[in-house]
């Protein structure tokens, strides 16, 4: 199969990489670069467990070629934060439990990281309007709501204390 | 009936706690939040292949021939392994089922579901394995599928799947008394009879199972990264399957993306990436996909027709529970009716019933086999005796609420014990149904039902009133069995803990992350222990070489199991701890006490020692301490903690003895609306309030009430694995198998507790993990019967579909 030539902008940074033109964003993501943080859940599209943002957009990345994205600027969630500075979305998810397994939650943040850039104050049906594709089998939806208002309240205050 | 053990409590409820009963954010969750939770497919070993598996795509088939040539030419394609193949070194998988049913991890001349494993590529990537798969050519004589249980029954000839057993697709039929049923029902005033179908769903967590194996031909040894919950118990039943001892085996748990069950032992992935890593002499990753999870995950859930009857004296009080059931277990028969086991250690409720006759007819069809499921078949039976209690009180013109509680085992009775043997160790059934009725006001939503059946609305409310059982012990796995079979009776924890040097605590646990909040618990339970702070304490998960005797979460025993194990090993190390503190303060460690992280003379404020001086000095100055040879150095200890309460099984089986005795409870009111022109229920209200004895962790405890409720939602409306009369599974994506998202599920949860403590347990704690789904079926279908009383409608089978629910409401309207 012929290999093509992708260069991406991820989380800020810039890769170069030669691949399949099969070659899933997904895979590309969690094989090629090694961030792992995406999960795949279904790999047909409907859990939304690998949802990345690609050029701020939410995207099924097990629904899209890594060659689809060349030249676009890619963000998952090793870009929010780490353990010892988590952003403002990852500390709400934390204490209003809004996760137990862990696995679909890559996907939801970055949901809640494009809901909340366009929307700084969204009530809870806006929230369960952005979720509302993307499956979690364990909390029964109720806290991952609950965090994504907390995380809004967080950007709030960091955005005014600026 | 056998006595009842003593306690063997140390730690007493009713302590004031400090951290116990707290909702301590997780500690598990900040490296799940930055995408670093090393999940089974984030393990990648240098060298690794691939494999990906060739699915039966017929339901019944002898395999007449595989020509796996053209796949086996396809450039970096390293082997491609048909069941012969691997049964040159592989033996057939654990089974708990006496007499044995045998199960390969890839079919061995015949396929008995849709999906299930024929051949296995081995490529350098999946996608080189997948493009190898699609290259084997396989010649099928195709046998006639079982997929209807009933019909099941009578099938012979080439219909039967495991002639070995004899020429019936009857698994299993055995027919147990319990109490004085005879009587009961001759005396009864009244017997309810319903049908009642549960329909066959599954955990489906996100993260599919998967192992990544290695093996080391010098040493002959295999490590195993995998996602099983239960790796320290079974793991050497995979090694009894790759016919190696079972040290040559080291299983490695990973973080699991979820289970609900479904990842209980995990068997078959775990063995097919051993074997193929050991024919292939390179590290193998095999990772189901979810068509592969769907259609063959081994743990599709229960599949149960029931003909029930309820007696009821003329007092209007319960007092005999009957009940024939046909259990479509599918194609193997990996746990035998462990499930019913399961369900026979609350099956009378929280009710004073005094007798049960159980029939059990476990058969065998063309679908995938049955394994564990967040209730392990006592969902289903405390979906039947619900919705036998609603019919009841229907019958009667009784109130559904008032008459369940007219009937409770009354607090001032336990510890009770009910006529299958089983003991209830505490409960407070009135107190769970006022909390919840007070959450509700279900007296103001009584009246808005009315107000908006004037408009034209209609709105239902709910009740169920279940038992959560907890705690599991082993025996319901080989109890109602003939010939017991392997007839274990254990299933302790371990935990081992030790300070280091610089008085910080590492706690080793022997079992996994899956999905709950293990190291949460851990911290927490050692912050109790040690009065240290949480942030000194971390957790980790030792591996088989590594583990202790260990179980692993199932059965809602983790919580409970650990604490005993904790409970044990801190006292070892305090004992220790005050011995070279004594020996520092020139004090009797009797006169001792630990406070905020120092162990200090009692009443002598300032007369103390940091742990971490202590830890020091237990590491390094030995010769600074007694010359006694008891005294070693180091801060370390094991302990193994066993089950609180048990007992053995009468030889008769009159009774079954003690086998899960810490006995939760819960009453799940929701309120709903239905559409009667679309059938689309949804929620306007739901109250949820739990008793599982001491709180640990609210928070957390909420989020499985929460979560297991969704669940259970799924099982009464959407979910379904369903097969079609060919044994094809028409739901094997997630576009048709319907997990409910955010929109199915009512906006708020309101979830309340009780707390009555276990008296056997320590800290009278209590299990809740499953607690959710044991309870919102029944509870949704009385809400739906409840809305649609002016269509007459009764709701026996699940799940409630918008189709089916609109056939019953146009079926009530045509009679009424």
């Amino acid at each position: 199969m012929r290999r093509h030539v992708v260069r991406v902008t991820v989380n800020g940074r810039g890769y170069e990489r030669t691949i399949e033109p099969r070659m899933l964003l997904s895979d590309f993501l969690r094989h090629e670069l090694s961030l792992t943080g995406t999960h795949v859940g279904c790999e047909h599209g409907i859990c939304g467990t690998c949802t990345v943002l690609v050029d701020g957009v939410a995207t099924r990345s097990c629904l899209c070629f890594a060659v689809q994205v060349d030249g676009q600027n890619i963000e998952t969630v090793e870009s929010l934060g780490r353990v010892e500075a988590m952003s403002p979305i990852q500390r709400a998810f934390w204490e209003k439990h809004g996760l137990q397994c862990g696995f679909c939650t890559p996907g939801m943040l970055m949901l809640a990281v494009e809901l909340l850039r366009a929307n700084p104050n969204p009530d809870r049906a806006a929230i369960r309007e952005a979720i509302g594709g993307n499956l979690c089998r364990c909390t029964g939806y109720q806290s991952i709501i609950a965090s994504i208002e907390r995380a809004a309240e967080l950007l709030r205050a960091q955005e005014e204390a600026a | 009936m056998t006595a009842i053990p003593s306690s063997r409590q140390r730690e007493r409820p009713g302590q004031s706690l400090k951290w116990i009963g707290k909702s301590l954010k997780r500690v598990e969750d900040p490296r799940l939040l930055t995408g670093q939770g090393r999940y089974i497919d984030d393990i990648d070993r240098p060298n690794m292949l691939h494999a990906a598996v060739l699915r039966s795509p017929h339901a019944h088939a002898r395999i007449v021939s595989i020509d796996v040539s053209a796949a086996a030419a396809l450039p970096g394609v390293v082997a491609v392994l048909t069941g012969e193949d691997i049964a040159r070194s592989t033996g057939p998988l654990p089974c708990f089922a006496n007499p044995p049913v045998e199960q390969r991890c890839v079919a061995l001349g015949r396929v008995r579901h849709v999906g299930e494993p024929v051949a296995v590529a081995v490529a350098e990537s999946r996608y080189l394995a997948e493009d190898a798969v699609d290259l084997i050519s396989v010649t099928y004589a195709e046998l006639p599928a079982v997929v209807d249980p009933e019909r099941a029954i009578s099938a012979s000839g080439e219909a039967i799947l495991h002639p070995e057993r004899g020429p019936t697709n009857i698994a299993h039929q055995r027919r147990f008394a319990f109490g004085p049923v005879d009587q009961d029902f001759g005396n009864a005033a009244r017997i309810v009879r319903r049908r009642l179908r549960w329909p066959r769903s599954g955990g489906q967590p996100l993260e599919t199972v998967g192992a990544v194996a290695e093996y080391d031909g010098a040493s002959g040894k295999f490590t195993i990264h995998m996602n099983s919950s239960m790796y320290n118990y079974v793991g050497w039943l995979v090694a009894l399957s790759l016919g190696v001892a079972a040290h040559k085996l080291n299983l490695v748990p990973t973080m699991a993306g979820g289970s609900f069950g479904s990842k209980i032992f995990t068997h078959k992935v775990i063995t097919l990436a051993a074997a193929l890593a050991r024919i292939c002499g390179r590290p193998v990753k095999y990772i189901e996909d979810r068509i592969d999870n769907l259609m063959a995950c081994d743990n599709h859930g229960s599949d149960r027709i029931y003909d029930a009857e309820l007696a009821l004296d003329a007092n209007n009080q319960m007092t005999g529970l009957r009940c024939k059931v046909i259990d479509d277990y599918g194609a193997y028969f990996q746990f035998g009716v462990g499930h019913h086991g399961n369900a026979l250690s609350q099956i009378v409720g929280p009710y004073r019933i005094s007798s049960v006759d159980l029939e059990i007819i476990a058969v065998m069809t063309n679908k995938c086999q049955q394994g564990a499921y967040r209730g392990f078949g006592s969902e289903v039976a405390n979906f039947v005796i619900e919705r036998l209690a609603d019919a009841a009180a229907d019958e009667l013109g009784l109130d559904r609420v008032e008459f369940r509680r007219a009937n409770f085992i009354r607090p001032e009775q336990f510890p009770y014990k009910i006529p299958t043997g089983n003991l209830y160790d505490s409960g407070n059934y009135g107190a769970v149904l006022d909390e919840t009725l007070r959450m509700l006001d279900y007296p103001g939503w009584r009246a808005k039902q009315a107000e908006y059946r004037k408009q034209g609305r209609y709105i239902g409310i709910g009740i169920a009133t279940c038992q959560e059982r907890s705690v599991f012990s082993a025996t319901e796995f080989w109890m109602l069995n003939n010939e017991p079979g392997f007839a274990l009776s254990s299933s302790p924890e371990g935990v081992s803990i030790k300070i280091d040097p610089l008085g910080k605590v590492v706690a080793s646990l022997q079992a996994p992350f899956w999905g709950n909040s293990p190291e949460t618990v851990a911290t927490m339970v050692l912050a109790e222990q040690l009065q240290i702070d949480p942030a000194d304490i971390s957790v980790t998960y030792s591996d088989t070489d590594h583990g202790l005797a260990g179980t692993g979460p199932g059965g809602s025993r983790y919580t409970v199991m650990v604490a005993g194990a904790l409970v044990g090993a801190a006292n070892i190390i305090k004992e220790k701890l005050f011995r070279v503190a004594g020996h520092m303060l020139e004090a009797a460690p009797t006169d001792l006490e630990l406070r905020d992280g120092k162990v200090g003379v009692k009443g002598a404020p300032g007369m103390e020692k940091s742990i971490a001086d202590i830890a020091m000095h237990a590491h390094f100055f030995r010769l600074s301490m007694p010359d006694d040879p008891t005294l070693t150095s180091g801060l370390d200890a094991a302990y193994t903690y066993d089950h609180p309460l048990t007992t053995l099984p009468s030889d008769d089986r009159s009774d079954l003895g003690i086998f899960y005795p810490i006995m939760g409870h819960m009453c799940h009111m929701p309120v709903v609306e239905v559409d009667p022109s679309t059938g689309k229920v949804s929620f306007l209200d739901y109250v949820a309030v739990h008793d599982c004895g001491t709180l640990v962790n609210p928070m957390t405890l909420a989020g499985h009430v929460r979560g297991g409720t969704a669940q259970g939602i799924g099982t009464a409306l959407y979910e379904q694995y369903h097969y079609d009369e060919n044994g094809q599974l028409l739901t094997a994506s997630y576009a048709d198998y319907l997990i409910p998202t955010a929109y199915e599920v009512p906006q708020d949860v309101r979830v309340g507790h009780v707390e009555t403590p276990s008296p056997y347990t320590e800290y009278g704690i209590k299990g809740g993990g499953e607690g959710g789904r044991m309870g919102a079926p029944p509870a949704v279908c009385a809400a739906i019967e409840d809305a649609l009383r002016p269509f007459g409608v009764k709701i026996d089978a699940m799940p409630v579909t918008p189709a089916k629910l609109r056939g019953l409401i146009r079926a009530g309207k045509a009679a009424a």
